[in-house]
């Protein structure tokens, strides 16, 4: 829709391409793993000098704007942008017709428009995209686009996507993905004693306080290079790149600073809008979502609506278990196939289940869609089964600890999705370690700091119907990508002396999204090395891919490729020094020295002189497979397990809530950083404690409600708890350091411990997350809609969507 | 659009008289969130943050006078004392900074019925000055709220402060909302007892297209009191009469189903909050040991 010449710069006119500097990667002196070791953003982070992607800046850059739907479901009839294009101080304004390559995107599924043409499926999705010289002239020139719409009703639930009169939303129909699992023989199976229950999961939004941002710059030659934040540069690189139409070495990334991601940011959002504009303008681009706009702008958690069934023997042996999960995926794909497999394999929970019969469902509706999100998968079926648990511990006149106690996985079982539950499977012990928590002390109501009540400082009780209860729950999850997909990651690393001492320098294209893992990478590196000088380069594309940050992979699987690179160092320096010294014996390397049955040979300085020795490494975790036809196969590379019990006081009047405390006991089988562990457990359970107490996304018509954090509600301080911790390091023996991935466990088993807590306190039900304090006072927030029927009526037949990787 | 920013009230009255469309802002807790989501694009700003007139706060005639621009935080800590119950509400808004910036002449100007800073006015008869280069006048603050969103300031005119008695006896805030802190209001209410005059002073606020009186429950409490001479006697209410006066509370709210709660639940809740405030206050009255 615009000629060549970007408006407003005459021909001939166009500026000498600008280039960004490379940003410094500071020399660390790190702890070994292990040890305690400070991570070098913190200071700049708590000091407000960290340059997160929305501070990006360059001169004579450009700002871009997004033009999105408002209507959740509608065509386009047509689009005019002529009078946008003719404002003062607008560069491009670009539509569909605009995207030089391939005209869809998507990690698994490439469904989803750079910018929409005919229809649009959610209320949100980008129809065009401005640059202007001022964001706020870019703001403008949006409200100048005419497009004219033809709105049509939205499909707003997963059950009415199911309908055969429902209007297809795909043209393979809008059943995504449907996951089976078969065990024993489930259709047969009967029980002494049945409970079943429906469960309801809303829409949980990532929430990351750095909105979606980053800045592209043309190199002059066609190319781009883009500054981002981002969870893998590298799948965003080759999708950028093949909606470009440009090879993927001239589409370049550099990890900028991230704000947060929890899945939210493994989808594109900005990326090939900024670099369309940049290459269209030939200026540097930036664009910066607002609040608003990052509610629209990412995926979010998938809600869900679950029917359980669980068979017992009168003395509280599990029979089988019997569901059907409904999964809202919204109007594209985003990594849905992999959450709906995740869910079917983890919805009977760590536990020994003769019989199963698993059903999963991904519906393509209007709603927003939904990806990944810190648990993916786990999260909906934790808070159903360990419902299920409870309950089915009240109908036998069981303790819940017992019941769990008794029917807990061990190692050398199977799985109901037919792999073997692999050495470690803590389950009983930290059931145990978590129960033997000692209690907190139950104070006074009177006299207490307001505070520490349900309501805190808004000044509602003085101890009037405050009730204390207690909940358990317990949850695992796989680490790392799953179902067959080649999970890999690289490292280069170089060992030099620079300034007069070693120095080791990491290069890896693993996102630090605040997890800590730039900390992680120089603590391998002075372990592996023994030197005490290591600089983390930034992330970025000139080194092969580190996969993604998520699925609580990357101290598994960066870490075995640092510590991989690093041995082979150590390899090299070991036969120089066996050469050239003429050493044997047992070598190693500590404080820049090499050793010799411990004592100095000779120092890395002199060793080296002004050789630098550079290795890479392309670490390959075990292979996976996918799952059959009913639902059998060693889909999961490694299993973590954690175990949350709380601790509340409700007002029971009011329905407000004071969380007293979380107790929860973690395998984690190498403790890294304990500071760096203690925070992932500490955010990982305040998230859990969100979608528990508060966190919704409001849709209503397929339109978001609540897109503000005024009423997008995320714990403060005073909602958070203090946690205490059980620590488990059970190795596992395939994992460098015997390590597991420890991001996502807190979040998955602090939810129902807390509902369960709820439950005890209030004796409601409260089958829905996050719990309202309707539900808590029993005032229904909504008439009872349609309970979902999976597998009744309404499954059009796709077959598989697609054979692309699970995660 | 255009920013004005005078340095003292004349100029302030005169900028306002020349561009009566000019925006006031203050503490800009709500004018700024308007402005960044491109909610308001007014022509424009007028910047009352050099104004010192309406930071000011002081007795007149035996009522306080209390500045417009006078901070939540500075109430808190300067006037708390004086006016309990506006102190409780204040400690309820927002985070720290939002009460160093934010003031109860913003909630006035926007008139939300969820402003926190309101139903400590309604409960206590307080009255809002605005003045214009023509002079000043004094509205009842329920005149003043005219309706949701909605006040009775005319295009020249700014608030300049309100006036209201300094407690006579104790007073509650009290809110619900669905986190601890940080929060708006689900629904709140408001108390002052006078014992001077016998009356008890209530509000309802969030609950109702402007913050309501709930007359009917003033009027039978009221009754309660003089009938069994409880306030000379300092003897307690009955638990019957606090549970009417909680529901004719509850009778008061006009309550919409939102999404930060449904008009159910905020009946519900706005009539335990009034009976349990009552009885706070009344126990402080009384001198019960720990009830302020």
């Amino acid at each position: 829709m615009t000629s060549g010449v970007p408006i407003g710069v005459p021909a001939g006119a166009m500026p000498p391409a600008p280039t960004r500097e490379r940003p410094r990667s500071p020399v660390q002196r790190p702890g070994r793993v292990g040890e305690e070791s400070a991570r070098i953003d913190g200071v700049p982070k708590v000091r407000g000098e960290f340059e997160y992607s929305s501070d990006l800046w360059m001169d004579g850059m450009l700002h871009g704007a997004t033009l999105r739907s408002p209507h959740p479901h509608a065509n386009i009839r047509r689009m005019d942008t002529s009078e946008a294009e003719e404002m003062a101080g607008v560069h491009a304004v670009l539509t569909h017709e605009d995207v030089p390559g391939r005209k869809v995107y998507g990690m698994e599924i490439p469904d989803q428009p750079v910018l929409a043409w005919e229809r649009v499926r959610y209320q949100g999705e980008p129809v065009a995209v401005v640059a202007a010289d001022h964001p706020e002239t870019a703001r403008r020139a949006l409200e100048k686009i005419r497009v004219e719409y033809e709105v049509l009703d939205p499909v707003t639930s997963a059950e009415e996507a199911m309908r055969e009169d429902a209007p297809k939303l795909h043209l393979s129909g809008n059943v995504l993905r449907r996951v089976k699992v078969l065990h024993g023989q489930p259709a047969g199976a009967t029980a002494e004693v049945v409970v079943a229950g429906e469960y309801e999961v809303g829409m949980q939004d990532q929430a990351f306080l750095g909105p979606e941002s980053g800045l592209a710059v043309p190199d002059g030659r066609g190319g781009v290079d883009l500054h981002i934040s981002t969870q893998w540069l590298h799948i965003d690189r080759d999708q950028v790149a093949e909606s470009l139409g440009l090879a993927p070495d001239e589409v370049r990334l550099t990890l900028s600073g991230v704000g947060g991601a929890f899945g939210g940011r493994e989808d594109l959002s900005m990326q090939i809008h900024s670099c369309m504009l940049a290459l269209e303008t030939g200026r540097p681009v930036r664009m910066v979502y607002n609040r608003e706009e990052s509610f629209y702008g990412h995926v979010h958690r998938h809600p869900c609506k679950m029917r359980f069934e669980h068979g017992a023997t009168r003395d509280g042996k599990l029979v089988y278990v019997r569901a059907g999960l409904v999964f809202d995926g919204g109007a594209y794909a985003s990594s849905s196939n992999a959450v709906c497999l995740n869910a079917a394999t983890f919805a009977c929970g760590p536990y020994d289940v003769p019989h199963a019969q698993i059903e999963s469902h991904m519906l393509y509706t209007n709603n927003p869609p939904c990806g990944a999100m810190r648990g993916f998968g786990a999260v909906q079926a934790c808070f159903a089964h360990e419902s299920q648990m409870d309950r089915l511990a009240g109908a036998l006149g069981m303790d819940p600890i017992d019941l769990r106690l008794k029917n807990a996985i061990e190692p050398g079982m199977r799985f109901p999705f037919g792999q073997e539950v692999p050495h470690p499977a803590p389950v009983r012990e930290i059931l145990k370690k978590v129960k033997d928590v000692p209690m907190p002390e139950e104070q006074e109501l009177a006299g207490r700091d307001p505070r520490e009540l349900p309501g805190g400082v808004s000044n509602v009780t003085r101890g009037e119907g405050v009730k204390r209860g207690v909940g358990y729950a317990v949850g695992f999850k796989n680490i790392g990508f799953s179902a067959g997909f080649d999970d890999y990651s690289t490292a280069r690393v170089t060992l030099a002396v620079e300034g007069g001492e070693p120095l080791v320098r990491v290069h890896t294209a693993a996102a630090e999204v605040g997890q800590g893992l730039v900390t992680l990478q120089a603590q391998i590196a002075r372990t592996e090395l023994g030197v005490e000088r290591v600089a983390v380069e930034p992330a970025d594309t000139r080194v092969g891919s580190a996969g993604s940050t998520s699925a609580s992979r990357q101290s598994y699987v960066t870490g075995a490729a640092v510590e991989g690179a690093c041995a082979a160092i150590r390899e090299h320096l070991f036969e120089r020094v066996r050469e050239e010294l003429g050493g044997n014996g047992d070598l190693s390397l500590d404080g820049d020295e090499v050793l010799s049955e411990g004592r100095v040979i000779v120092s890395l300085v002199d060793l080296l002189g002004d050789e630098e020795i550079e290795e890479t490494l392309e670490y390959h975790h075990k292979e996976t497979h996918p799952l059959d036809e009913n639902g059998q196969g060693d889909a999961h590379l490694q299993f973590a397990f954690a175990a949350h019990r709380a601790v509340v006081e409700v007002d029971t009047e009011l329905g407000l809530v004071r969380v007293v405390e979380i107790a929860t006991a973690q395998d984690v089988g190498k403790i890294m950083n304990p500071q760096a562990l203690e925070g992932q457990i500490e955010g990982g359970i305040a998230q859990g404690l969100g979608l528990a107490l508060m966190e919704e996304i409001q849709v209503k018509s397929g339109k978001v409600q609540n897109a503000s954090f005024t009423d997008y509600l995320l714990p403060t301080i005073l909602d958070m708890p203090s946690v205490r911790m059980e620590i488990l390091e059970l190795a596992d023996p395939e994992a460098p350091y015997g390590l597991k991935g420890v991001g996502e466990p807190p979040t998955i088993s602090s939810t129902p411990a807390i509902v369960a807590a709820l439950r005890d306190a209030t004796g409601q039900p409260l089958t829905r997350i996050p719990v309202r304090p309707e539900q808590m006072v029993g005032i229904s927030s909504k008439p009872p809609e349609e309970p979902p029927h999976p597998g009744s009526a309404g499954y059009a037949e796709i077959g598989r969507l697609d054979e692309r990787p699970e995660h | 659009m255009e920013f004005i920013q005078p340095l003292n009230l004349a100029e302030a009255l005169e900028a306002k008289d020349a561009h009566p469309e000019a925006v006031p802002i203050r503490g800009g807790t709500d004018v700024m969130v308007g402005l960044n989501f491109a909610r308001s694009r007014p022509a424009a700003v007028l910047d009352l943050s050099r104004v010192e007139e309406l930071e000011e706060w002081g007795l007149e005639d035996g009522l306080l006078r209390v500045g417009a621009g006078v901070s939540y935080t500075r109430i808190i800590e300067e006037i708390g004392g004086r006016l309990p119950g506006l102190a409780r509400a204040s400690r309820t808004v927002g985070s720290p900074q939002i009460r160093n910036r934010g003031t109860v002449g913003g909630n006035l100007g926007t008139a939300s019925p969820a402003g926190d800073g309101l139903p400590p006015l309604y409960a206590s008869d307080a009255e809002v000055e605005v003045v214009s280069t023509r002079g000043s006048r004094r509205i009842p603050v329920a005149d003043f709220i005219s309706g949701p969103k909605r006040n009775a300031l005319a295009p020249q005119e700014l608030i300049s402060a309100f006036y209201v008695a300094e407690a006579g006896g104790p007073q509650q805030y009290s809110k619900i909302g669905t986190r601890n802190a940080m929060v708006i209001a689900v629904c709140a209410f408001a108390l002052a007892l006078h014992p001077e005059s016998g009356r008890v002073g209530t509000c309802v606020g969030s609950a109702g297209p402007t913050p309501l009186r709930a007359e009917e429950a003033e009027r039978f409490m009221r009754g309660v009191l003089e009938e069994g001479g409880l306030w000379e006697s300092r003897g307690a209410i009955p638990e019957a009469a606090l549970r009417r006066f909680g529901e004719l509370v509850a009778g008061a709210a006009r309550p919409i189903d939102d999404v930060r709660g449904t008009a159910e639940y905020r009946r519900h809740s706005v009539g335990v909050l009034a009976r349990r405030a009552l009885g706070w206050a009344w126990d402080e009255y009384r001198g019960v040991r720990g009830a302020a």
